[in-house]
């Protein structure tokens, strides 16, 4: 498993993999195969894609600690990447489909509707981290600082869950389960690290 | 994107009923289909109404496959699926409260109330989508007269079954149950509010409020009430379940208007089925002809 881990292989399915979901939509879009409002339908998956994405690339940390296989980081940055690239398939077909490139509405909308700012606010955040992924960036900044960067995630799958929450009408079954799923991933390091910070304390004197 | 299916055919020439029931026949004999085949009996002696003249259909296929029917799931193809097996028939609607002659009907009785017509409505949904769909129902003004409403009668309310044996997902609905809506008496017996019982030449489909539902095309789709079994007249205005649900987003009037926007989105526009971009939304969704008198003098921001 390791060994597989370290492959090329293994990235090159991994990148197969993340692809499926938009591929699949693009069958359906030629297909006319994505149900009655194909438009609400990318969103959708879009949106849901970016969330499990990002849960994906939050997971990796704790899994490479609990399943023993530090390899694992090798796979983070691409993972982060393709909930970037849902998210911004996401974000053009709000800015596309739904208002036609309107910027004055589009605007108007951030500021008054505060699930499009929230959804709004998590590109935002997501934006940085995708921005200097590469080596060269974590290079430019210093590793402490790059790392520092990047825990924008965290609040850019916060403020996805809340996108998401305040957009649902009544069933709140979706948007819970996620946010379970991201204050699991966000303790499990809050543990670590305080867990960490105190071996710190007890070995000054 | 979507390969363009011309909507300018006549719906006698989209795939007929036959066929793609028989494309479905598998999938239905595996799940024991007495609903599809209940939907796919066609109503006879449907005179034809001036109503939607020039609209494009949308296709049969959307209309029954994007529903809202939260006590059958909260997604929109939840409906088709979970609604197979509910039971139309038998059915009675009791009319009561402030009438001269409350009484139970069956359904099969309402029916023939009235001459059954096929009105042509737009359909929009206050989630900022909408259709054209071709009614069979008569004006709900009919089964009303039929128990002569006393003057004290204000208000109409309607209710849904609730069953949750049939219905074992709407305890995921997020609303509270069962569904009721209302409308001030006016309203009621306006001639354009109908009673349906078919749409597309046909039996009502489960998924879109068989056996009997309201048709109220001026106001946003959740006042159109599905699967009636109870109808009251009332002195004052009755809950509605939207409005209990989330009192801020959702009014007892909720008529289409692109003026006030919901809490959370604009009406300014709406997403025709089977289009592309979306188009303007008209205020009393476009029958403000018929229907803006009933509102003059009254603060429609207020009265939302």
């Amino acid at each position: 498993m390791r060994l597989f881990l370290v492959s090329r292989a293994a990235k090159a399915a991994l990148f197969v993999l993340c692809l499926i979901p938009a591929l699949w939509l693009a069958a359906g879009v030629w297909r006319g195969a994505l149900g009655a409002n194909p438009i609400e339908k990318i969103t959708l998956e879009t949106g849901q894609w970016t969330l499990r994405l990002l849960a994906a690339a939050l997971a990796i940390t704790p899994l490479r600690r609990l399943a023993g296989w530090p390899e694992l980081i090798r796979f983070r940055r691409m993972l982060g990447l393709f909930a970037f690239f849902y998210a911004s398939l996401h974000l053009l077909t709000y800015l596309w489909l739904d208002q036609s490139f309107d910027w004055g509405e589009i605007c108007r909308d951030v500021v008054k509707r505060r699930f499009i700012t929230a959804g709004m606010a998590a590109f935002g955040f997501m934006l940085p981290p995708a921005l200097t992924s590469t080596r060269g960036w974590i290079m430019r900044l210093g590793g402490r600082r790059w790392q520092q960067l990047h825990r924008l995630v965290y609040l850019a799958a916060a403020a996805g869950v809340v996108h998401l929450w305040w957009k649902v009408k009544s069933d709140l079954r979706e948007p819970a389960l996620y946010a379970l799923l991201f204050t699991i991933l966000l303790l499990a390091r809050l543990r670590r690290r305080s867990r960490e910070s105190g071996g710190e304390r007890a070995a000054t004197p | 994107m979507k390969r363009h299916r011309s909507f300018s055919l006549p719906y006698s020439m989209v795939t007929p009923k036959s066929v793609y029931l028989s494309r479905r026949s598998l999938l239905g004999s595996l799940l024991a289909a007495p609903g599809i085949a209940a939907s796919a009996e066609r109503i006879e002696n449907v005179r034809k109404s001036g109503y939607g003249k020039g609209e494009t259909l949308t296709p049969y296929d959307a209309v029954t496959t994007y529903n809202n029917f939260y006590e059958f799931g909260t997604a929109k193809e939840d409906p088709a699926r979970h609604a197979r097996q509910f039971r139309t028939r038998p059915w009675t609607v009791r009319v009561e409260g402030e009438a001269l002659k409350p009484r139970t009907f069956d359904v099969d009785e309402i029916l023939r109330l009235a001459p059954l017509e096929e009105r042509i409505y737009r359909l929009r949904c206050v989630e900022g989508w909408s259709m054209v769909i071709p009614w069979i129902g008569f004006p709900l003004a009919a089964l009303l007269k039929r128990v002569e409403p006393k003057s004290s009668a204000k208000f109409v309310a309607f209710e849904t079954l609730y069953d949750p044996k049939q219905m074992p997902r709407a305890a995921w609905a997020g609303i509270p149950l069962p569904y009721v809506e209302g409308l001030r008496i006016d309203e009621a017996m306006h001639p354009l509010t109908i009673l349906s019982a078919g749409l597309y030449g046909e039996v009502l489909p489960n998924q879109n409020g068989a056996p009997l539902r309201l048709v109220v095309p001026w106001k946003y789709g959740f006042k159109s009430i599905k699967s009636i079994v109870r109808i009251r007249l009332v002195r004052s205005q009755p809950p509605t379940t939207w409005n209990l649900a989330n009192p801020r987003e959702y009014g007892f009037y909720s008529n289409v208007n692109p003026a006030v926007d919901h809490p959370r989105w604009s009406q300014k526009k709406e997403r025709r089925i089977g289009e592309f971009f979306k188009r303007d939304t008209l205020l009393f969704n476009g029958y403000g002809n018929e229907v803006a008198s009933l509102y003059s003098g009254m603060d429609l921001r207020k009265y939302y």
